[in-house]
């Protein structure tokens, strides 16, 4: 292994140190330490690997993909897999499924990323809010998070979606809005554990309003709790996204986003299965990956329910 | 419990808070309830259709369009229109389907039966596998059988339900020819027995059509199965992490070294103490899957409040999918009650 060699090693142990010698030095050693323990988790890390994969295959799309995803070409349609020039066949309209999948990698990640931007932030918000205030604050903000809560999401999404339109950016905005609750219930609990710990009220004496409180203090605080819910929330979005595509609430034709491509591909499932099957194994196959690295993060950063 | 204490105070006591914890619920229930009208209602305004235009048509004369739309109390204030609307919810009013002309409360008592029959069979399979699949995981934890139930939990949270369902039937339907299309029933056979549940297994069973019995089944275990899948990965998840928690406790190694044997150490003891958690669990699922069968009603056209929701949308039927989303909704709260009121019966910690 590369860590044996002489420098790595000294790295290694500045790392790995009893006794941090500043701030950075700290966060930096608890962090290598927590990525030690999440590489010795092989399922984490094979999910991470698919993650990094699709990233790099997002990004560089226009390289990979072997055709234009939007060039249709009647005379080519539904072409069966390994077809020639075709490796996973066309669709109804001729297009390369290959190349509309590896464009599709695109739109997953921007939904991905921007459902995970909106939703824990918002969550945050509230929750620390709500859990610092306490009092009437807290009640109101709880309630409005318990009737959200309340709401089924798929239904809740759907008829969003109906009032705001069809379209990608309005899924993200549907499947933000039924995702937050949940965040800001966890916000909220690490908060009222946070609250009335010492070091809060020494803060408090020096003078630190409620803002500098919540914002330097709580939130870093409530981070790692977090990013665990939200990476094992991935699947469920994606999945979310997936079933508006799917019922054509979401991105729109000739969008090559991997649920409107399966019903695309489902009229023509008893003839030709591939072209709907090959979409649903690619959302699998993501969803499985996030499934797998939340678990992991969640090993580590969150001692109390590993292994369970 | 109270009933084992004496004195006459002590007895009495445990009762007040019992009532005043309920009627707090009741009460947090009641302004859940009105936010989630609320929520409706307002999704219902800021809608991009024009309610009058949709009833009057676009000829309408000015008139016309001004008389509907005094009608429909658009001129009033918006909390005044959200008590006119919250008073015809109460009195189960959900408005006029646009598709139809027929009132939406109605139309959803019709498609509602078939939704619970589908949710029904589906956390029936879920419960009948997954509780004794967690209960094996828990107890021969690292095992073979454990970590198949975990493979079996993984991919159940990670797969794509619609796309799962598309692919069932093309192998079982499609390739195998094993189980019934999509649909309720082959048309063949539609219409024989009398409809008395809206549930046709139970209908046909009741008239004793046995012929119709069995080509409902057909139709109905691939769905159900589906769905009893989605909910077999969810309770056997948690039904194994409950069991664990009780397996490490005192009181299980005490009954094991008095000499009792496995089986009722498991049963008789850890698995007793995890009922009540199991129900809410139980209580959860199901809810989830009289919402969540929305793309599995769509995959295999089944005429349930799903599918009714989403033809309504796509056809811009606003009545119809907010009616749909407010007695999803309701059901929704009602089952989270029932399984916290079950908590606070059966559970004397809670008290």
């Amino acid at each position: 292994m590369s860590d044996m060699t002489a420098p790595d090693l000294t790295w290694r142990a500045w790392l790995l140190t009893d006794a941090p010698t500043s701030r950075r030095h700290a966060q930096l050693a608890s962090f290598y330490q927590g990525w030690l323990s999440l590489r010795s988790n092989t399922m984490a890390m094979f999910g991470l690997g698919i993650l990094i994969f699709l990233l790099l295959v997002a990004l560089f799309a226009p390289f990979i993909a072997p055709y234009d995803p939007f060039v249709q070409s009647l005379g080519n349609r539904l072409q069966p897999m390994g077809a020639e020039g075709h490796l996973l066949g066309t669709d109804s309209l001729g297009r390369d499924i290959l190349s509309r999948l590896i464009y599709g990698s695109r739109i997953t990640l921007y939904i991905v990323a921007l459902v995970a931007l909106i939703a824990p932030v918002a969550g945050l918000l509230v929750g620390t809010v709500a859990g610092y205030a306490g009092g009437w604050t807290d009640t109101i903000l709880m309630r409005i998070t318990d009737i959200f809560l309340a709401f089924p999401r798929l239904v809740l999404a759907l008829a969003f979606v109906a009032a705001l339109g069809a379209g990608i950016e309005n899924a993200v905005l549907a499947i933000s809005l039924t995702a937050w609750p949940p965040y800001a219930r966890i916000a909220r609990a690490e908060t009222l554990t946070i609250r009335s710990s010492d070091y809060i009220s020494a803060i408090r004496l020096q003078g630190a309003g409620a803002l500098r409180i919540i914002t330097k203090h709580i939130w870093p605080l409530c981070i790692s709790s977090l990013i665990v819910r939200v990476t094992l929330d991935m699947a469920g979005i994606i999945l979310a996204a997936a079933g508006l595509g799917f019922l054509g609430l979401g991105a729109q034709p000739p969008s090559p986003e991997w649920g409107a491509m399966i019903s695309e591909g489902r009229r023509f499932i008893l003839d030709h299965w591939w072209v709907a099957t090959v979409p649903g194994l690619a959302i699998f196959t993501v969803s499985l990956a996030f499934n797998l690295l939340g678990d992991g993060l969640r090993d580590v950063l969150d001692p109390k329910d590993g292994g369970q | 419990m109270a009933v084992t204490d004496t004195t006459e105070g002590r007895r009495r006591a445990p009762l007040v808070p019992w009532i005043k914890g309920a009627l707090l619920t009741l009460g947090s229930v009641a302004v859940t309830m009105l936010g989630l009208l609320f929520v409706t209602f307002i999704i219902g305004r800021v809608m991009p259709i024009d309610p009058v235009l949709a009833i009057v048509g676009e000829r309408a004369s000015q008139s016309t369009y001004d008389a509907v739309y005094q009608q429909l109390g658009l001129d009033k204030p918006l909390l005044v229109q959200f008590l006119y609307y919250l008073w015809d919810v109460v009195r189960g009013d959900f408005g006029m389907s646009l598709l139809n002309a027929r009132p939406v409360s109605e139309d959803i008592a019709r498609v509602f039966p078939a939704t619970l029959e589908l949710a029904t069979l589906g956390v029936f399979i879920g419960i009948v596998l997954g509780v004794p699949l967690g209960v094996i995981a828990a107890v021969r934890r690292g095992s073979w059988i454990d970590q198949i139930a975990r493979v079996v939990a993984l991919v159940g949270y990670s797969m794509p339900i619609f796309w799962l369902g598309l692919m069932g039937l093309l192998v079982f339907y499609g390739i195998l020819g094993w189980v019934g299309g999509p649909g309720r029933l082959d048309i063949f056979y539609q219409d024989i027995v009398p409809s008395r549940t809206g549930m046709i297994l139970v209908d046909s069973a009741i008239a004793g059509d046995w012929s119709v019995f069995r080509n409902a089944f057909s139709h109905i275990v691939l769905p159900a199965a589906l769905l009893g899948y989605y909910s077999l990965a969810y309770i056997s998840r948690m039904t194994r992490s409950f069991m664990l928690e009780q397996l490490s406790a005192e009181y299980v190694t005490t009954a094991r070294v008095k000499g009792m044997s496995e089986r009722a150490v498991i049963w008789r003891h850890a698995f007793r103490n995890i009922r009540v958690q199991l129900i809410t669990v139980i209580a959860l699922s199901y809810a989830n899957l009289l919402e969540g069968s929305v793309l599995t009603e769509i995959i295999f056209s089944w005429p349930g409040i799903g599918s009714y929701i989403t033809t309504a949308l796509l056809s811009a039927d606003m009545n119809a999918v907010l009616g749909g989303t407010v007695v999803v909704g309701l059901i929704f709260i009602c089952l989270n009650i029932l399984s916290d009121l079950l908590y606070r019966v059966f559970d004397p910690r809670s008290k």
